[in-house]
């Protein structure tokens, strides 16, 4: 799979004076990283946005134990990665100085690298200037101000005590001067069995006038707590970074580890993963349209939805050994096989679901008292999905079809055609729309890869790569594209992993979808983007 | 709407009292027993997630889909703490949200039952309690009556949980 130098991008940085390096330890070739001089970041930030690329992430890294320089010093870079549709993704990196780390904001030319940007203050003490929005993001109020914990100079291990001093700080949210309008806090601890946030609502009489996101609640220090395990203790943890799409953040780390290592997995367990990421898809989207249904009412959508979902858990504890798919892969390959009966039940179930699900879209579309109630409501138009680069069905509904899939086309993806269902209006509708065409499309594809499963191994032994070397991989999980980076230092071990969750972005198209409905529409319309807490807070 | 109803008798009942999750039936019967005795039939259950990966929630829903039905025991999920009898906490307790986990915890009116769901409730899990962000585990904040194992425990887990807390 290995695939030639992709040079695209730095020949385009090129053009304009923006030069670079390729880094030989960073795999794989095909999305190559590239080193850049500070002064030319925010510069190579526009560049790429005037190429049609979309911003993937913007983090940041400390060199690892292997790495220090003759003063025991250790290097800080910050990095960032873009996408092309035809050119897939590219990374840039430079070297900030460590006594005053400082490089310059790249949100005005992508505005959804402001919170990431935010979180690299807030853990790297780095001063991002320019940056828009100056206040704490993960690291809450009550945090000491030098408390970057992911600094190795920071006691990782020890939970942290909040700064006595700073116990009657609060967050600044936005504010209306205007007497009518009255402000909702809403969380961190929501009214369902939901994740926590906080959600402030400006509102005037029933109507929504400004609602804004405070995360970082879940935040556990996930990053931090990745550094020094092995690839193979490490996938637990990565499965674990957003429990509903298990799946896809395994097998996120999983390819970032192999691209590092070098190693290719086995066809059998290329398209195993293939099945489960789509039953994972078709589970959650099939949980989602009853959710969705339930807080318009309609609460017969909800009990079928909730009675499909639970046959596939059911199954998926027969076959694969857990009920929601938790810890099937492994580094080099998957953890379980199938037999041949396993096969034909797998089948059996993808195509009765896939028949039951389009008979309820039948009847879904048939009941004007939900049709009312989602068509338009919560609308994300064409030009904001593509200013913030919205992933996954909050893209696709509104216009913006990024699909790693298609794109990278990691097998199994290259042995068949993925379809795009392309939604242009961007309401409820339109992304319930989408999610029942996925659910057509991932059945036809789980069906197609069981009835040719290649023979064979379901994994390759799992070497890790030398200190140093770094690996990057781009999936499509049910919620949109998973972004992992994974590097490696002494001993086998990972001394770096970044992840980002398609709900970094996807958040953002929330706060806007919600500025022209009514307060009781909040959660419909939240439902419809479901949103990760836990992948977004780490 | 003949759609409708078509397709709900079509599907008929599915709650179990099947031989397939006897075990779960025979908890639940049980359950609702010591519900009556001591709760007058209704026992209201406030879910805080503490930091979960989302995975216990997941299976907190599942409890409430028509297989389980858990709700026909007599357990029902509450919005506000005021009214619960139960605190359910799922997660490692992140630093950010101990707070919020203590003010829900002081919210409720006495008895208050604290059942930790999940390896991360009991322990930290995977996340570790020797992590910067993780104030410790569920019992290391407020007291606890109850843990159930799992990552995540099954609904059946769940629901024997809750009857190992009352019975
Ligand atoms: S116990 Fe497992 S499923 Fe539950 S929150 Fe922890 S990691 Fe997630």
């Amino acid at each position: 799979m290995t695939l030639l130098s992709n040079t695209w991008f730095a020949e385009r940085l090129g053009d304009h004076g923006i030069h670079s390096k390729y880094l030989e330890d960073h795999h794989p070739a095909h999305m190559p990283c590239l080193e850049i001089r500070r002064l030319d970041w925010a510069h190579a930030a526009g560049e790429a946005k005037r190429l049609g690329m979309r911003l993937v992430a913007v983090w940041a890294a400390e060199a690892g134990k292997h790495d220090v320089d003759a003063e025991g010093r250790r290097a800080l870079y910050s990095y960032m990665a873009f996408a092309h549709p035809e050119h897939r993704h590219a990374l840039l990196r430079t070297e900030l100085n460590g006594e005053q780390p400082q490089i310059h904001s790249i949100s005005a030319h992508f505005i959804a690298a402001c919170r990431m940007e935010r979180t690299m203050q807030d853990m790297f003490g780095i001063d991002v200037t320019d940056i828009p929005d100056n206040r704490r993001w993960i690291k809450h109020e009550q945090w000491p101000e030098t408390a970057y914990g992911l600094r190795h100079t920071f006691d990782g291990n020890t939970p942290l005590s909040p700064d006595p001093q700073r116990a009657d700080v609060d967050y600044d949210f936005l504010a209306s001067e205007s007497e009518s309008v009255y402000e909702i806090p809403v969380g961190p601890v929501h009214a369902g069995i939901i994740e926590p946030g906080h959600f402030r609502f400006l509102a005037v009489g029933e109507q929504i006038l400004n609602m804004e996101e405070r995360l970082g609640f879940v935040h556990k220090g996930i990053e931090r707590a990745m550094k020094g395990r092995n690839a193979i203790e490490g996938i637990r943890l990565a499965a674990r970074v957003s429990g509903d799409s298990t799946v896809g953040h395994a097998w996120a780390f999983a390819q970032a580890c192999e691209y590092a290592a070098d190693i290719e997995i086995p066809p059998r367990a290329r398209h195993l993963r293939g099945v489960l990421c789509e039953r994972e898809r078709i589970a959650n989207h099939i949980g989602d349209i009853g959710a969705i249904c339930n807080d318009a009412a309609f609460a017969f959508m909800h009990s079928q939805c909730a009675r499909l979902r639970e046959e596939m858990a059911r199954l998926n504890l027969a076959i694969f050994g857990h009920r929601l798919l938790m810890d099937t892969l492994k580094p080099g390959g998957v953890r379980a096989d199938v037999n041949d009966a396993q096969i034909q039940q797998l089948v059996a179930q993808t195509q009765s679901i896939a028949d039951e699900v389009e008979h309820l879209r039948a009847i879904y579309a048939d009941t004007p008292s939900i049709q009312q109630r989602v068509i338009g409501a919560g609308r994300v138009s064409v030009q904001e999905a593509g200013d913030l680069g919205l992933l996954g069905y909050a893209g696709r509904a509104s216009g913006h079809y990024p699909d790693e899939r298609i794109e990278e086309g990691y097998p199994p993806y290259d042995t068949l055609d993925v379809p795009v269902p392309e939604g242009k209006l961007g309401d409820v509708a339109t992304r319930v729309w989408v999610r029942f065409e996925e659910i057509a499309a991932a059945s036809r594809m789980v069906v197609a890869w069981l009835q040719q499963l290649p023979g064979g191994e379901i994994a390759t032994p799992w070497t890790a790569p030398e200190a140093g070397v770094s690996g990057f991989a781009a999936i499509e999980s049910w919620r949109g594209e998973i972004a992992a980076w994974v590097r490696f230092g002494m001993e086998e071990k990972i001394d770096r992993y970044f992840v980002r969750d398609p709900s970094v972005i996807n958040w953002l198209g929330l706060e806007l979808a919600v500025r022209t409905v009514p307060v009781p529409d909040f959660p419909l319309v939240n439902k419809s983007f479901n949103c990760s807490y836990s992948g977004n807070d780490l | 709407m003949i759609r409708i109803l078509h397709q709900v008798f079509q599907t008929g009942t599915i709650t179990e009292p099947l031989a397939a999750s006897d075990r779960f039936e025979r908890l639940g019967n049980r359950l609702q027993e010591e519900i009556r005795r001591r709760f007058q039939g209704s026992l209201a259950v406030r879910l805080v997630d503490a930091g979960s990966c989302n995975g216990c929630e997941l299976e907190i829903h599942a409890a409430n889909n028509p297989y389980y039905d858990i709700e026909r025991f007599g357990i029902h999920f509450t919005a506000s703490p005021r009214f619960a009898d139960l605190l359910l906490v799922t997660g490692p307790v992140s630093i950010n949200m101990q707070t919020a986990l203590e003010m829900t915890y002081d919210a409720m009116p006495a008895p208050k039952l604290v059942l930790a769901m999940g390896d991360c409730a009991a322990n930290c899990g995977l996340f570790g309690c020797d992590n910067y962000a993780i104030a410790g585990s569920v019992a290391d904040i407020i007291p606890v009556d109850g843990v159930i194992h799992g990552c995540p425990p099954s609904p059946t887990d769940l629901i024997q949980g809750i009857l190992a807390l009352l019975a």
